[in-house]
């Protein structure tokens, strides 16, 4: 069995600066981490191998520092890892992105299942997963809290509703993005950390990959961000007390005010 | 302080601290309270491939190193000095096999303990055998291919929870400390049974137990170089294991340094932090200070042993006597800087401190280390 582990660099904090003028992040002294939810991903994969001895490949596209996280999953048990890193992908947006990892997907070949993280803690899209299987033409299950059984060519999973879960059979190959119900992530081991450290990392540019210049990075993404801001905080509000009919009558004449 | 550790090293470093923070950190006071053994830690560490750090790569582990193992008992400290000691009472209880086992048991034995599949204990010290470990009273008598130990241990850390257990017993007593031999025995083995698990006032996540041989029966393979090395065995391993006593120390003082620092900058009085008061940064400064000091020279002296340095037996005491010394000291400041919130325990505090005491005692007593340092002296200066 062949899985692939789509992983994101993220700032560590959940509390990341905005600069006020620019409206971009303020990385500067800010750890880079995986993803929160991608370490769930890669658990489950890792435990796919334990298993029924899959091999696990992780695939990121980022700067030439997203190295870091690839080796970070080597070291917690994933067998290679593979950087989409040129300088053609930057200002890519989620579009772009399921694009050009597709690519890179089809490249590394053969595989019988994908997972990712439900999102990535700093775009917040979960558009990602779902895209890349879209470019594929695979199934998609998202949210998977449990993955109850697996067979030759199908699977069998659990998906985290908001009021309950849903129990969804999927051929193979498909592509899951998991949340965080569904395993707790292993620390990486010794042994792991000193393989991470001179493992062969595979490097792929917009050389290897070949794709139609329109159809990535800025030119490719259908996105526009038109502005970003920081949403001024709430307000105290405004409580009405008295009887009911008064304050209701209060409260339709206030809305009126409110909407012009 | 920059140790110059070697990239191995410093990922040691980083995989035992992120284990404390992550894993231990959450669980210690509950582990303090309940006295469990701490099972779903120890599988942390050992899928962490720490417990082969003091076991040769041709056994499984990641080749012997007394610093290596220093340097992630202190971080797993940091955390919990209860839950730090069930991972250096297993080095303990497996340096002697290292040391001089024979190829058969070294196969036998040591791949299981690198995997932490199996946790090890040693047993020498007795109710009137303490200190005087010559007085020892359990004693292995030979009968065919076996030996038939009887007698009693007592404060064996891992008792009852270990697997493998290395026992030191007389088969001579007329020959008196030449005459005790060490044993490896196993959890099962007909006789060998264990007492009631002692409540303590530190290190509580840690389980100590008599262990109790009642003509139990020991394959005679499972005796360790020849009869008579016993006592040999035994001090050769406390000079191997003291460092890492002397860092689990190192590590508890600096846990509550950690503690006492952050709530230092947090406790605010008079209308300031209390750090900015020149008392308690004065107590910061010498905290620190003798941590750091403790720390060399438990690091200097685990690289003298991973040197091949011999005769380490002074440095090795006087690492456990001041690192020990220094724990005490700088867990009996943290209280004092957090105050009443320093006694009671919703707050980390006073669990170091009772965490502390017990590297004071044992591995040795400190009275004992400063005997070690003293006779050393007096036989240099003879010379």
């Amino acid at each position: 069995m062949n899985i692939i582990v789509c992983i994101k660099q993220v700032p560590e904090t959940t509390e990341v600066k905005i600069n006020p003028e620019t409206n971009t992040l303020i990385r500067e002294g800010v750890k880079s981490i995986i993803n929160p939810f991608d370490m769930y991903a890669i658990e489950e994969g890792l435990r796919f191998k334990e298993k029924l001895g899959a091999k696990v490949t992780v695939i990121s596209m980022g700067p030439p520092q997203a190295e870091a996280a690839l080796r970070e999953a080597i070291s917690m048990g994933v067998d290679e890892g593979v950087l989409i890193c040129d300088r053609a992908f930057a200002g890519s947006d989620t579009w772009a992105t399921s694009y050009t990892l597709c690519a890179a997907i089809k490249k590394i070949g053969a595989f019988d299942l994908i997972l990712c993280g439900k999102q990535a803690s700093d775009g917040d899209t979960a558009q990602v997963g779902p895209g890349i299987s879209t470019h594929l033409d695979i199934p998609q299950v998202t949210y998977v809290k449990k993955i109850e059984e697996v067979k030759d060519k199908t699977m069998r999973v659990e998906r985290m509703m908001e009021e309950g879960y849903e129990i969804i059979e999927t051929p193979l190959p498909a592509l899951l993005t998991v949340v965080k119900e569904i395993n707790e992530p292993r620390l990486p081991s010794l042994k792991g950390m000193i393989r991470a450290k001179s493992a062969k990392i595979t490097i792929w540019s917009q050389k290897e990959l070949n794709l139609d210049p329109q159809q990535i990075g800025l030119c490719g993404s259908p996105t526009q961000v038109i502005k970003i801001f920081t949403p001024p905080a709430r307000t105290g509000g405004q409580i009405l007390r008295g009887e009911v009919p008064e304050v209701a009558a209060q409260l339709v004449e206030l809305l009126r005010k409110e909407i012009p | 302080m920059d140790y110059l550790l070697t990239d191995e090293q410093k990922m040691i470093q980083e995989l035992a601290r992120k284990i404390a923070k992550e894993k231990i950190g959450p669980v210690a006071a509950k582990y303090d309270q309940s006295e469990e053994f701490p099972w779903e830690i120890i599988k942390v560490i050992a899928d962490a491939d720490l417990f082969g750090l003091f076991i040769p790569a041709e056994y499984g582990g990641l080749g012997v190193g007394v610093l290596n193992l220093c340097i992630a008992t202190e971080e797993l400290s940091r955390a919990c000095g209860g839950i730090a000691v069930c991972y250096a009472a297993s080095a303990l209880g497996t340096f002697p096999i290292v040391l001089f086992g024979n190829e058969e048991q070294k196969k036998k034995y040591l791949p299981d303990l690198a995997k932490g599949k199996k946790l090890a204990a040693f047993g020498i010290t007795e109710p009137e055998a303490g200190s005087d470990a010559s007085a020892i009273k359990t004693t292995a008598k030979k009968q065919g291919d076996y030996y038939i130990l009887n007698g009693l241990k007592h404060f064996i850390t891992n008792g009852g929870d270990a697997e493998i257990y290395v026992v030191i017993a007389m088969t001579d007593k007329s020959k008196g400390a030449r005459g005790a031999s060490a044993f490896i025995l196993e959890k099962g083995m007909p006789g060998f049974t264990f007492g009631k698990k002692e409540e303590k006032l530190g290190i509580r996540a840690s389980s100590t137990r008599e262990l109790i041989f009642t003509d139990c029966k020991v394959p005679k393979e499972n005796l360790l170089v020849k009869e008579g090395m016993g006592f040999i065995a035994t001090m050769k391993t406390f000079d191997m294991s003291r460092p890492g006593v002397a860092s689990q120390a190192v590590g508890i003082a600096q846990g509550a340094l950690d503690v006492a620092v952050k709530y230092a900058k947090e406790r605010h009085q008079f209308g300031k932090p209390i750090s900015s008061f020149q008392g308690i940064q004065w107590m910061l400064a010498d905290m620190a200070t003798q941590i750091e000091a403790a720390r060399a020279l438990v690091y200097s002296c685990a690289r003298e042993i991973d040197a091949g340095v011999k005769d380490v037996g002074k440095d090795s005491a006087m690492a456990k006597l001041y690192a020990s010394d220094v724990a005490m000291k700088v867990t009996t400041d943290a209280i004092q800087i957090l105050g009443g919130y320093g006694y009671m325990k919703d707050y980390p505090a006073e669990k170091y401190m009772r965490d502390a005491k017990i590297t004071q005692i044992y591995e040795g007593t400190n009275q004992i280390q400063r005997n070690i340092i003293a006779l050393r002296l007096i036989k240099e200066m003879a010379k």
